[in-house]
């Protein structure tokens, strides 16, 4: 598939937001780690305000995927059948939920738990609607998986406890900052393994679709002789990446490496120089590859219309 | 209840692409118009078609068959791109099987289009919505239109009529008759999407001569007795024989 920029970055800011809302939530149910109230509160009010921002960033970068973003309210309608529906729902109800779990610790009211664990809900509800998007399409083999959906709750989880790391530690907070790190070292570490599992998966997928039952012709030997045009066209544009195996491979080590080894070198530096620069930059090296993550999963997604646009002549 | 559909005769495709230009033709000035064409006369084309006639080349050399393979919406009955459309644009019709694409409640999300294994969807840049094959149904539910006209562009510009339009869930319909005597089969029945367009395989091409063809067995002369039937190649006999 071509990777969609707005997708990429759709999926991985609101990712990295569901994440770190957990982790405030987190910080809340167990007592701030020995964190005063007060300083608690400024916390989980910031922390919300950052995830507010990441989810605002992430809808308005979706807005560039869409022909007719000013028909995008339409797209709530078909919740019954569609994942993409129900995620369009999901979002704004989890970016709702934050505003109120925040608005609620800024205001001083009761009942924050009770909030938060609603907002839980939705933040995992919302995981669920982003993942099954992809994991929901049959003919895309690779996304076609239960691994889909934890990877996207396991990244968005990692990124987002790194990010309340760095953020615990610009807050002056480093017993919470060293919690956290604990916290996004093991989501790390479990991303990684079920991610690799998932490119093991992919390297042994078999099609389920081949030329001879693409054309309905049983013959071992068929060749493509041309593809009924010389030009391009949607099909020649949407489901190739256009790029070579090499760039493919090269940004497969990348994210193998900006997403899990390098991040938790800097947790390990960060949390023990007590340096909040490093945790932060620990986070944005993360981010940069989960954007590279991203367009792997795109890019590797090998379409079956594909078998159908292979020769120009 | 009723289905539309293409039965694709690949025995008798010659490749001549003229379904294609019809297509385009009817749709670029037809209802579900214009087909957006981008650089067309440049040096790197882009365009927008419903229906595209492949060639492939089946077997070793010299033993090859040259297959052209014309392939449009395959209007299935159980359509996985009308399920995942978030605002219901992608929808099959109830009363005769289309699958359509509402262009006026159309986001272009384009996810439809990764929900169709076959590539029958194509976005247009031009007016930012999904299109596809719509089986020409401003044509086929045209009353003003005679009879035989009410039928797909591309159905009625082929040359050979490799292209039957029709019902096939009446099992009196030419389509569904072509499919149960000659081997009407579906594209990637490994997915279940049960396509209603359905292929006719090629066949061996045999001549068959009966005796009927040389030689009239209902000449009434020689019923009669009057003329009697003479030995073969015995001169006189082509005057009543044929």
């Amino acid at each position: 598939m071509q990777p969609a920029f707005s997708v990429i970055f759709l999926t991985t800011l609101i990712g990295a937001a569901q994440g770190l809302f957990l982790a405030l939530y987190g910080a809340e149910l167990t007592g701030f780690g020995g964190l005063s109230p007060e300083d608690g509160q400024h916390l989980l009010i910031t922390g919300s305000l950052v995830a507010l921002v990441l989810t605002g960033l992430g809808l308005i970068a979706s807005f560039f995927h869409l022909g007719h973003p000013e028909r995008a309210w339409r797209s709530a309608a078909m919740w019954r059948t569609s994942w993409l529906s129900r995620e369009v729902i999901a979002l704004p109800l989890f970016m709702a939920g934050l505003f109120v779990y925040g608005g609620a610790h800024f205001l001083g009211l009761g009942g924050t738990l009770w909030i938060g664990a609603s907002v839980v809900v939705l933040c995992l509800s919302l995981f669920v609607c982003t993942a099954m998007i992809y994991a929901s399409v049959r003919f895309l083999q690779e996304w076609a998986s239960a691994l889909t959906l934890v990877n996207y709750t396991l990244l968005g989880c990692a990124s987002g406890l790194t990010l309340a790391t760095a953020l615990a530690a610009i807050l002056g907070a480093s017993d919470l900052a060293a919690a956290y790190a604990w916290g996004a070292g093991a989501f790390t570490l479990l991303a990684f393994f079920t991610r690799v599992a998932s490119l093991m998966r992919n390297a042994r997928l078999k099609p389920k679709s081949n030329l001879q039952s693409a054309i309905g012709i049983k013959h071992p030997r068929i060749v493509q002789k041309a593809q009924g045009f010389m030009g391009g066209s949607f099909n020649t544009r949407e489901f190739f990446h256009g790029r070579s195996s090499e760039v493919l491979r090269s940004v497969k080590w990348t994210f193998l490496l900006m997403v899990f080894p390098l991040p938790l070198l800097g947790l390990v530096l960060g949390v023990n120089a007590a340096s909040a620069a490093v945790l932060l930059i620990a986070f944005v090296i993360q981010y940069v590859g989960l954007l590279a993550e991203r367009w792997f999963f795109f890019a590797q997604a090998n379409h079956p219309q594909n078998l159908y646009y292979q020769t120009i002549s | 209840m009723t289905q539309l559909a293409l039965v694709i005769d690949l025995n008798v495709c010659v490749g001549c692409h003229a379904c294609v230009t019809s297509c385009k033709q009817w749709n670029t000035s037809g209802s579900a118009g214009a087909l957006t064409d981008f650089n067309p006369y440049g040096a790197d084309p882009n365009g927008t078609f419903f229906n595209r006639v492949q060639t492939f080349e089946v077997g070793e050399f010299p033993n090859t068959q040259t297959v052209h393979f014309p392939k449009s919406c395959l209007h299935c009955e159980d359509p996985p791109c009308v399920p995942v459309c978030p605002t219901g644009a992608s929808y099959k019709r109830a009363e005769d099987g289309i699958v359509l694409v509402d262009y006026d409640k159309c986001i272009g999300c384009k996810y439809c289009t990764w929900a169709c294994p076959y590539g029958a969807r194509e976005f247009d840049e031009d007016r930012k919505v999904m299109t596809k094959c719509t089986l020409c149904v401003d044509r086929v539910t045209d009353t003003k239109l005679p009879e035989p006209e009410r039928k797909p562009a591309c159905v009625l510009a082929c040359p050979a009529n490799a292209r039957l339009f029709g019902d096939v869930h009446d099992p009196e319909s030419v389509v569904s008759k072509a499919i149960a005597e000659r081997g009407g089969y579906q594209l990637m029945p490994e997915w279940g999407t049960r396509p209603a367009n359905h292929y006719l395989p090629r066949r061996k091409t045999e001549m068959r001569i009966h005796p009927e063809d040389l030689e009239r067995v209902d000449n009434p002369r020689k019923i009669d007795g009057q003329q009697p039937e003479l030995g073969h190649r015995t001169p006189g006999r082509e005057d009543f024989a044929t």
